[in-house]
């Protein structure tokens, strides 16, 4: 599983990334987090609102950062 | 799933009980607040009511408790009621209008809904891919801090409607006319190629369709959080100078060199205003002393606007998809439209 986490870098990024690497740990799963920061490649997600969660080349959440719980149910929806 | 269904009823009517304990707190601390302080420095500290340090002290704490109290307030209902707009749906009502339409429905559209400069080139790129033009996309973004409604809360409470709908009126019209004139300008010849090069990929994702109500409000106390944690050293430089303007400083010190009769106060407050950088909730308990000493409204609003509108930080945003030669036309074009205001509603407001 790949996890993308789309931003310029800014506090909400930051916060998005600790929620989602702690849904990956509450569920145990085995994930690379990577950080998308280039524009173009955000807005080729179809992204206008940072920060962006994208899971396996999905995007799952956009423009808000989700608690880690609603990713971890996110997550296990596409389990 | 359906075990967290079965107790939603039990815990929907606890939230609202939450809800609605937190909305009386909320109130009835804003109306102890002057007592409040008025019992610790006048009753408990025994200080001279009219010593200029008491003033000023007591001016420091209910203000900075007030401020601090509508700021959660406001925040936290226009976050909930924004969280139906986004900026995916503002493009796809923007997509196809053309210049002139478009200038007005895009400040209109920049003032409700919800932006993060952060998004600033995501949204820029985003709204040109969708064929927005570039004047049309400028007037979105500098409705959007310019008219922030966080302040038109602020405003309406501390300097009541007249002064709201004339700052709402202005931002918006500033909004309109800079935008409209840097798409005549041909501003296209200086955005990055780059931008035009860009394709929004997939499917644009809406950021606030289909939240829950739970959600919504969680959005709006997290909101609330996030800008205290951001503001608070703004609104206390800003109430501490205001204090100190408000006991110190005296009556006619401003009034001689930026009155109404002063022919380039507006211009100098908005030369002052463009390098400063604050929160415009750090600005507003400033302006009332200021106010409050004879500074004439339109002079205020400009120095706000410029405060708030023109900034280091969003130029080195918005440098990322604007050539240097736009920024210099953008400060300029934008500062020309605000200095305007300020003389047009010192004739006004006079």
């Amino acid at each position: 599983m790949i996890v993308k986490i789309l931003g310029p870098g800014c506090r909400n990024c930051q916060n998005l990334e600790k929620a989602a690497r702690q849904a990956l740990a509450d569920l145990d799963l085995d994930a690379t987090v990577e950080k998308v920061t280039d524009y173009a490649a955000i807005a080729g997600y179809g992204v206008m609102s940072t920060p962006g969660l994208v899971v396996d080349d999905a995007v799952l959440v956009a423009g808000r950062v989700p608690s880690a719980a609603e990713i971890r149910q996110l997550l296990e929806a596409r389990a | 799933m359906s075990a967290l269904t079965a107790h939603l009823p039990t815990t929907r009517s606890g939230r609202g009980l939450a809800l609605g304990a937190a909305a009386v707190a909320w109130a009835a601390a804003y109306w102890v607040n002057e007592q409040l302080w008025d019992l610790v420095f006048h009753d408990l500290l025994a200080m001279d009511p009219d010593a200029r340090l008491t003033e000023g002290l007591h001016f420091f704490f209910y203000d900075t408790a007030k401020i601090a109290l509508l700021l959660t307030g406001i925040i936290f209902v226009v976050t909930v009621l924004r969280s139906f707009m986004s900026v995916e749906r503002t493009r796809a009502l923007l997509g196809g209008k053309r210049e002139g339409v478009g200038n007005v429905a895009a400040a209109g559209l920049g003032v409700v809904t919800p932006f993060c400069s952060c998004s600033a080139v995501p949204a820029f790129i985003g709204f040109v891919a969708a064929g927005v033009p570039i004047g049309v996309t400028l007037s979105f973004l500098i409705a959007s801090p310019l008219v922030d409604v966080v302040a038109i809360g602020l405003l309406l409470t501390l300097f009541g409607l007249k002064v709201t709908i004339v700052y709402i009126a202005a931002g918006v019209a500033v909004a309109i006319v800079a935008g409209w004139s840097l798409g005549r300008l041909g501003a296209e010849r200086w955005v990055e190629p780059f931008v035009f090069e860009t394709r929004l990929g997939g499917q644009v994702i809406d950021s606030t369709a289909g939240l829950t109500f739970d959600q919504r409000i969680q959005l709006g106390a997290e909101e609330v959080g996030t800008v205290l944690r951001k503001i608070w050293p703004y609104l206390l430089v800003g109430i501490g100078v205001g204090a100190a303007i408000h006991g110190w400083v005296p009556e006619d010190f401003f009034t001689e060199y930026a009155g109404a009769g002063a022919t380039f106060g507006v211009l100098v407050a908005v030369l002052i205003g463009i390098p400063l950088y604050s929160n415009i909730a750090g600005i507003l308990p400033l302006v009332g002393a200021l106010h409050d000493k004879g500074l004439p409204m339109g002079t205020l609003l400009a120095f706000m606007m410029a405060v708030v509108a023109l900034s280091v930080p969003e130029m080195i945003l918005l440098r990322r998809v604007l050539r240097p030669q736009l920024i210099g036309i953008y400060l300029a074009v934008v500062g020309a439209a605000i200095v305007a205001v300020g003389y047009l509603f010192n004739l006004l407001l006079a």
